[in-house]
């Protein structure tokens, strides 16, 4: 330990600080998922399995993986095209965007979720066109979807655009110098050097777009094997007593999250290197 | 990253997964209060049957629960609801004031359009440890109520009625020692929540509070080992309670547009039938029917009910005085605090 004499601190307080930090840990992490996946597996794995395989269950977590799948590629572009303009222009009211895609992160997801009711509601600003048109977004699919994508929007842009700015345009002005396209500088040059901060990015916006639960709620309608995503499902099971059947889709989402950790990890560890 | 050129597929992919979830037939949403969740659960199933055998055709029935105003709220904001089965009647009415039903919804179908009752009852633990017998042990410092939110939830306003009900009879129909009396209920609530269910996950599950102001009918889930802790509950019957209406009606105007007007009445008519009734029954509600409720009379015994029209005067007028804003609950709820 070349830097353990640097350290004035005497081995007693080191090891408390350590031992409070893991204890934090044990208690607020690993005790509470351990137990959800104890509760889980509490009546068997035959009635995990049967809990997953319910058309219900199964219909929730097809609308939330399809949620995901289209809010993530939505905001990965997004993400790009913001954190691009911020981190190469410069241009009037730049910082006023900057604040504007942090809004989706201070604002709470219960406002996020009424703004589309406001929006497409049956008495919102829309509703009535939307009632006469027979198009559907409120307490269906595209309301989730519009959610999930609110909340989302600014995981990926927050990634990218420090990023971004402390890598600077040298290199892409090389490549223009030497005669490279646009589209050849971006595929060729840029994204190379912003890949694992966009993977890191769209793993979290994946992460948080899968368990997001006020807007979400507020938007779905709560109608079984139609609207319930996964997190609406678990709130339902649980409200009506089936614990096991609760904690085993409860379990599928600390799965992801716990998936979601290794994938990031496995980033850091890249990118660190 | 090349595969960002597969994104649209995925997209489209994706929409169309969704697309492919919705099977043919005849759809119905049901848009219910917290309770009935088991109830409809076998409903559903034996109405399809009924009506396959009737018109042969498929019927699926899709179920939304949450508390009983916020459901009403749903469906005026856009929930395409075909039938709604609330717990009480200001809730249809505020749909109805939002033009999808009509006006004079409550007289289409027998019994005030309600074909099942329940009343309000007390939830203790084990052995009673609290002495709780009547309404006057929940005014007692010392005892923790659990109810609900009267603002989001329908069984909250019947819970909240029925202690007044008893205060104004108790006292001689003195509105001001009625209301010291139910302020100090509600002094001794350490938690609102908002539907009938979370409550009862509340006393149940958190094992928070002593006594559990509920429906009868999620009171004898709870004594029934329904909820998984069986022999751990008891059921203490008030000597006066009210009698709760849940009503159930056709939401006119989306079933019109979803065609679906002759099937959503057929359902709620099959509530009245013997069938429906013996369901309602065994799911621990009051059935209408004389011959079904003298079967469960041992699990539903008769109590002395008062109705909301009697004490005060429909529910107009309930949810005027009561739970508007500013209203009599928000001023004893506000200085209990």
């Amino acid at each position: 330990m070349a830097d353990g004499a640097a350290l004035t601190e005497p081995r007693l307080v080191r090891w408390l600080l350590t031992g409070a930090a893991l204890a934090f840990l044990g208690v607020f992490l690993f005790v509470p998922l351990a137990l959800v996946f104890a509760k889980a597996l509490a009546d068997g794995f035959g009635a995990y399995v049967e809990a997953i395989r319910e058309p219900v269950a199964l219909a929730a977590v097809r609308l939330t993986l399809t949620a995901a799948a289209i809010a993530v590629p939505v905001n990965l572009l997004f993400g790009l095209a913001a954190a691009w303009s911020i981190a190469k222009f410069r241009f009037p009211g730049k910082n006023l965007l900057i604040t504007l895609i942090d809004l989706p992160f201070s604002v709470s997801p219960v406002i996020s979720g009424m703004i589309y009711v406001l929006l497409f509601g049956a008495h919102g600003i829309f509703g009535p066109w939307l009632q006469a048109h027979d198009v559907k977004i409120i307490f269906a699919v595209p309301g989730i979807v519009l959610a999930t994508i609110f909340v989302t929007s600014p995981m990926v842009a927050r990634e990218l655009i420090p990023l971004m700015q402390s890598q600077g345009n040298d290199e892409e002005e090389a490549a223009l110098t030497l005669g490279a396209s646009g589209l050849q500088t971006f595929f060729r040059v840029s994204l190379p050097k912003i890949r694992w901060g966009l993977l890191y990015g769209v793993v979290l916006c994946n992460a948080r777009a899968m368990g997001e639960f006020g807007a979400v709620s507020v938007v779905s309608g709560h109608i079984r094997g139609a609207t319930n995503t996964m997190p609406l499902h678990v709130e339902i099971l649980y409200n009506e007593y089936q614990f096991s059947a609760a904690f085993a889709v409860a379990s599928l989402l600390a799965l992801l999250a716990l998936v979601t950790l290794a994938i990031k990890s496995v980033i850091e560890w890249r990118t660190a290197r | 990253m090349r595969n960002m050129r597969f994104l649209p597929a995925m997209m489209i992919g994706a929409l169309l997964w969704t697309g492919s979830v919705h099977a043919a037939g005849i759809k119905l949403l049901n848009v219910s209060y917290d309770p009935t969740r088991e109830l409809y659960q076998d409903v559903n199933g034996a109405f399809a049957k009924s009506w396959k055998a009737r018109t042969g055709q498929d019927v699926a029935i899709q179920q939304s629960h949450g508390g009983s105003g916020k459901q009403a709220r749903s469906v005026i904001d856009g929930l395409e609801a075909d039938v709604v089965t609330l717990a009480l009647a200001y809730d249809v009415d505020a749909i109805a004031n939002s033009g999808l039903i009509a006006k004079n919804w409550q007289t289409r179908l027998a019994n005030n359009s309600t074909p099942y009752t329940s009343t309000i009852v007390f939830l203790v633990r084990k052995g009673n440890p609290k002495k709780i017998k009547d309404w006057d042990d929940l005014a007692r410092p010392g005892v923790a109520v659990i109810t609900p939110n009267p603002k989001t939830s329908g069984g909250a306003r019947w819970n909240y009625l029925a202690a007044w009900g008893y205060a104004l009879h108790k006292f001689g129909n003195d509105p001001n020692k009625a209301k010291d009396f139910v302020a100090k209920i509600y002094k001794n609530v350490p938690v609102l929540d908002t539907g009938a269910r979370g409550a009862t996950v509340t006393f149940v599950e958190r094992g928070i509070g002593d006594v559990l102001i509920a429906w009868e009918n999620e009171a004898l889930l709870a004594v029934k080992g329904e909820m998984g802790a069986k022999g751990d509950f008891q059921i203490v019957a008030p000597s006066i309670s009210i009698l709760a209406e849940p009503p159930v009606t056709v939401v006119d105007k989306v079933a019109a547009k979803h065609k679906t007007t002759q099937v959503a009445t057929a359902y709620l008519q099959f509530l009245y039938t013997p069938e429906g009734q013996e369901i309602a029954a065994r799911h621990y509600y009051r059935p209408r029917n004389e011959q079904v409720a003298a079967k469960y009379a041992a699990q539903l015994p008769k109590l002395q009910l008062f109705t909301i029209d009697q004490v005060f005067g429909g529910w107009a007028k309930a949810q005027q005085t009561h739970f508007a804003d500013g209203g009599v609950f928000d001023q004893i709820y506000g200085a209990g605090r």
